[in-house]
């Protein structure tokens, strides 16, 4: 097998679709005869209904249907499923398709409306009246977690619905021997995907077969499919759910299920009709899951030259109204947040609460981001109290290349010992010291001091948790054609799925990456699978992948060797024909293997283990396999206005064996830009009542062009041992480091010391009026106010 | 707007809710009957079938539904069918094919400048309008149109490159 693709910056194969209008996003599904729902949610964050009326509605104009909790059947009635269950979840509460009897945050579906048109739906959503009862809300997550605060969930005596720590070495002993120990809260606030599409589900029924088929933009269309049969109690093959083209994802399109998901096939099956609902941007404010909300106690002991000793944290985690995820965020956050150290004594600890605030669940990073802003923010403080080089603080406490695989003693999110596979961490610290560089910054540094300007170099490090299981798959054909087909397990929203899948293909098999043609996230098409999240699809359906192309290409050369009357181990292929190796003419193309792997008559030899190029494979990890990697920027504070503007930004990023540097690249660079949001822009405000004070983008802003700058990236290649491509995940590592960078970076530049995030800019002016640094240079941008020419 | 002319002849008027509105799309002749307060793109969408637009905000901060109206890009979601009765409507379907790209399709395409694919039809129409008026942009005057559009996958730079690329090719039609 040649590796003519793999590795490769190839264009990809889905471009010349979506680039002329010819993409199929779930709004674009319009068949006849379509429907359009609305949902009538919630203006309360807490709340009883005392009383809904809904004749008015039903009797408008084109409106087919109005559903309100009380004309679900029992089964849609009920709480829906819980997603991930934890044994310390002792409060699995989750989330009902309309609100039944009782609201519990801003934005829950309490009724549903189909009528001829979105407009008309709307208007009829609008008629509809609800007698609520508000209840107290609480919306500050240390208050929902004291005692006396309201109750989200009145059958429980407490808004803490889960507690869980896990502890390695003896953290206690440690902190009571070390000679320094550092303390410090840290927050990190909401944030929201804000994926350019929104969500949306249309769902036609066809009555006389009993099938339904549902487009949705999700991430885990077959796990979709299999709760759809289960609730709707149809056998599965009558269900198919297809993630078509999806705008953009980051995690919130996974849940399972949004209630919409349900009452939008619901309604087909009731009216006979196809039935479409797309959310609205203010919907998906409030209506699909945020995340990043924690508080953080941590604390750090030390040596006298500033190696780890222990690290503790005791945290809260905001888990919004209802918890289907299970508590995979703050696992995720309090495993990760080791990082790349040596850290012999650890304790996490976390409480899960209740507010009554949007549903969360993980976004892009899942936790890391926070977890690597509390460790990062600890040694940062390490080197300040002991008057250390900050990079050299980290440096004695990495984990060095000879010590892989290495232990870290806990148990990661997908239930596996969080094991590092292996990786080089001191060398990704010193390619990105190198390329930002950090020997001359404190000259350098000075020198701009010197002119009133405000320079500071951050630099983070993380760890990142990826490829975990439990499995995916891929079934590949060779047709007569010549055309190679594959389906895989898992879906897309935008990660070139469908050409880097092809470049592993194409080379096992011989054929171009245009040749190759990879569906991706039909449970019509390939059945079996989980989705794409935790930056795993690359990993687990790509080396599925691998190994049914690796089947199919033997399955090639056995049967070519019969047509070729030459050994299978003399064949070769290439440019979409097989060949003995040193007589090319002597050969036969890849369709006409296909054709006569399928013959209309004669046999089959039993060697052939049936007929046809054909080969499906899953691939199903031990556990995770962890990459790494360092962000490294300069940036300079407006010493008036305190406006930053970064100079550099550099990433150096291990994820193992790179399949296609151009897609890496892309998401590297997104996800830096999703980090810089978070660390500016991006806040979700509640107020003490529980309403979502930014519900557009007028107030919740996204970072455009002009706040992103240019990423410079560097890349190792530290192969996984863990799976046969040795690639690892490398979908949130943009983001992971982005905040934990940010603060050292600000910190550097005004001798603050940062510990929440995100900093809005009058965040940043309270920092430069109280900034030494600020205080002591001369401040040319601040006389210049005012002093036009 | 033709239905504007049928005035009622009652005491009160009647408020309108339907009218005809006649406009070229991508160059071809459309004669409708629209709900007045059907938006452009979703006129363009549903009643049309051009689904190439589309909607990632509705409320004109994101340029995810920018077309061109008479040769200026503008905002779809912000606009009433209505309002378009008499013009020229383009969209990213105009521009290219998947058999033959425009040439700032194929700088898009080469630098990785799209990756889920749903903001790119706006940035596209925008792009397009600005190397239409001027072949040369600077890179601030790149940067300024750009700003208007937000894309939450690819960071920007790529799409920056592309249209700086095809900003520099020699017969660039945009």
């Amino acid at each position: 097998m040649g590796t003519r693709w793999f590795g490769e910056p190839v264009r990809r194969n889905e471009d010349p679709r979506l680039l002329t209008g010819r993409g199929t996003y779930v709004d674009d599904i319009q068949p006849p005869g379509l429907l359009h729902a609305a949902v009538l949610r919630s203006p309360h964050a807490h709340a009883r209904i005392r009383r809904i009326e809904t004749g008015r509605a039903a009797a408008m104009p084109g409106v087919a249907l109005v559903l309100t909790h009380a004309d679900l059947p029992p089964t849609l009635q009920a709480p829906l499923p819980k997603l991930i269950p934890h044994p310390t979840l002792v409060h699995h509460k989750t989330q009902y398709a309309l609100a039944p009897g009782k609201v519990r945050h801003v934005g829950e579906p309490v009724a549903f409306v189909v009528a001829t048109s979105r407009y008309l739906a709307e208007d009829a959503a609008e008629a509809i009246e609800v007698d609520y009862d508000p209840l107290p809300a609480v919306a500050d997550l240390e208050a929902a977690a004291a005692p006396g605060s309201p109750l989200v969930h009145e059958d429980m005596s407490t808004n803490v619905c889960a507690e869980y720590t896990q502890r390695v070495g003896d953290p206690d002993a440690a902190f009571a021997r070390a000679p320094h120990v550092f303390r410090e809260r840290f927050c990190m606030d909401r944030g929201t995907a804000a994926s350019i599409e929104t969500r949306g589900v249309v769902a036609i029924w066809d009555p006389r077969t009993r099938h339904l088929l549902v487009y949705d933009s999700t991430q885990a269309p077959i796990p979709i499919r299999n709760g759809l049969a289960r609730l709707f109690d149809l056998p599965q093959h009558h269900v198919r759910v297809v993630a078509p083209d999806v705008g953009g994802g980051f995690g919130p399109k996974i849940m399972m299920f949004y209630p919409e998901e349900i009452l939008v096939p619901l309604a087909a099956m009731r009216l006979g009709h196809p039935v479409k609902w797309i959310e609205d941007r203010r919907e998906n404010f409030v209506a699909t899951n945020q995340e990043r909300e924690q508080i953080h106690d941590a604390e750090i002991a030390v040596d006298e030259e500033g190696r780890i000793l222990a690290v503790r944290t005791r945290f809260l985690y905001d888990s919004g109204a209802y918890i289907p995820y299970g508590i995979i965020v703050p696992i995720v956050a309090s495993t990760q947040l080791v990082g790349p150290y040596k850290i012999p004594n650890y304790e996490c600890t976390f409480k899960a609460v209740f507010t009554n605030k949007v549903i969360v669940s993980p976004y892009r990073g899942a936790g890391r981001p926070t977890g690597c802003f509390v460790m990062e923010r600890l040694i940062e403080r390490v080197a300040r109290e002991l008057g250390l080089d900050r990079v050299e603080v980290r440096r004695r406490n990495l984990i060095q290349p000879d010590e892989f695989p290495y232990d870290t003693g806990l148990i990661f999110q997908d239930n596996a010992p969080l094991i590092y596979d292996s990786g080089n961490y001191p060398a990704v610290l010193e390619r990105a010291l190198e390329m930002i560089g950090y020997r001359d910054w404190p000259a350098r540094q000075a020198a701009a001091r010197r002119e009133g300007r405000l320079m500071g170099l951050g630099i983070a490090l993380y760890v990142e948790g990826t490829g975990i299981g439990p499995y995916e798959g891929c079934r590949i054909t060779v047709e007569p054609s010549g055309r190679v087909v594959a389906a895989t397990s898992v879906g897309t929203q935008g990660q070139g799925h469908q050409t880097a899948f092809a470049q592993i293909i194409a080379d096992a098999l011989g054929v171009g990456v245009r040749d190759v043609v990879v569906t991706t996230g039909d449970s019509g098409a390939f059945g079996w699978g989980t989705g794409t999240f935790a930056s795993r699809a690359a990993v687990v359906a790509g080396n599925a992948v691998g190994l049914a192309a690796q089947a199919v290409r033997q399955k090639t050369l056995t049967v070519a060797a019969r047509l070729l009357e030459a050994r299978p181990d003399d064949l070769e292929l290439a440019d979409g024909k097989v060949f003995v190796r040193g007589s090319p003419s002597r050969a036969v193309s890849l369709g006409d293997v296909a054709a006569a792997a399928n013959p209309l008559r004669g046999t089959i030899p039993p060697e052939w283990e049936g007929p046809g190029l054909e080969a499906s494979r899953y691939f199903a990890p031990p556990r995770g396999t962890y990459a790494a990697g360092c962000h490294a920027a300069i940036l300079e504070i407006d010493p008036g206005t305190a406006a930053v503007r970064i100079h550099r930004y550099v990433v150096v990023h291990d994820c193992g064996k790179i399949i296609n540097p151009l897609i890496l690249d892309g998401q590297i660079q997104g996800g830096v830009a999703q980090g810089i949001g978070g660390a500016f822009y991006e806040k979700l405000v509640y107020d003490a009542e529980g309403q979502l004070l930014t519900q557009t983008f007028m107030d919740y802003l996204l970072p455009t062009i002009a706040e992103v700058p240019p990423v410079e990236i560097g890349h190792l290649e530290t192969p996984s041992p863990l799976n046969p491509l040795g690639i690892k995940g490398a979908g949130e590592a943009g983001v992971i480091p982005v905040a934990a960078l940010f603060a050292s970076a600000i910190d550097d530049a005004l001798g603050t010391r940062i510990t929440e995030m995100p900093l809005s800019h009058s965040r940043l002016l309270d920092l430069l009026a109280r900034s030494p640094a600020a205080a002591t240079a001369e401040a040319p941008g601040v006389a210049a106010v005012g002093d036009g020419p | 707007m033709k239905g504007v002319r049928t005035t009622t002849r009652r005491s009160r008027p009647v408020p309108l809710t339907q009218a005809e509105i006649r406009l070229r799309v991508n160059g071809i002749q459309v004669t409708r009957t629209v709900e007045v307060r059907r938006t452009l793109a979703d006129f363009l969408r549903e009643d049309l079938g051009l689904t190439g637009t589309h909607l990632g905000c509705e409320h004109g901060v994101c340029g995810a539904c920018t077309v061109l109206l008479d040769g200026q890009a503008v905002r779809s979601c912000l606009l009433f069918a209505v309002q378009a009765d008499g013009s020229e409507i383009t969209t990213v379907e105009a521009l290219g094919t998947p058999e033959a790209l425009s040439p700032l399709q194929q700088a898009f395409m080469e630098h990785h400048a799209l990756q889920c694919g749903f903001c790119t039809s706006g940035f596209l129409m925008s792009a397009h309008a600005l190397l239409r008026d001027h072949p040369n942009p600077s890179d601030d005057e790149i940067r300024e149109v750009l700003g208007g559009h937000l894309c939450r996958c690819t960071g920007y730079r790529a799409i920056f490159e592309a249209v700086r690329a095809a900003a520099a090719r020699p017969r660039h039609r945009a």
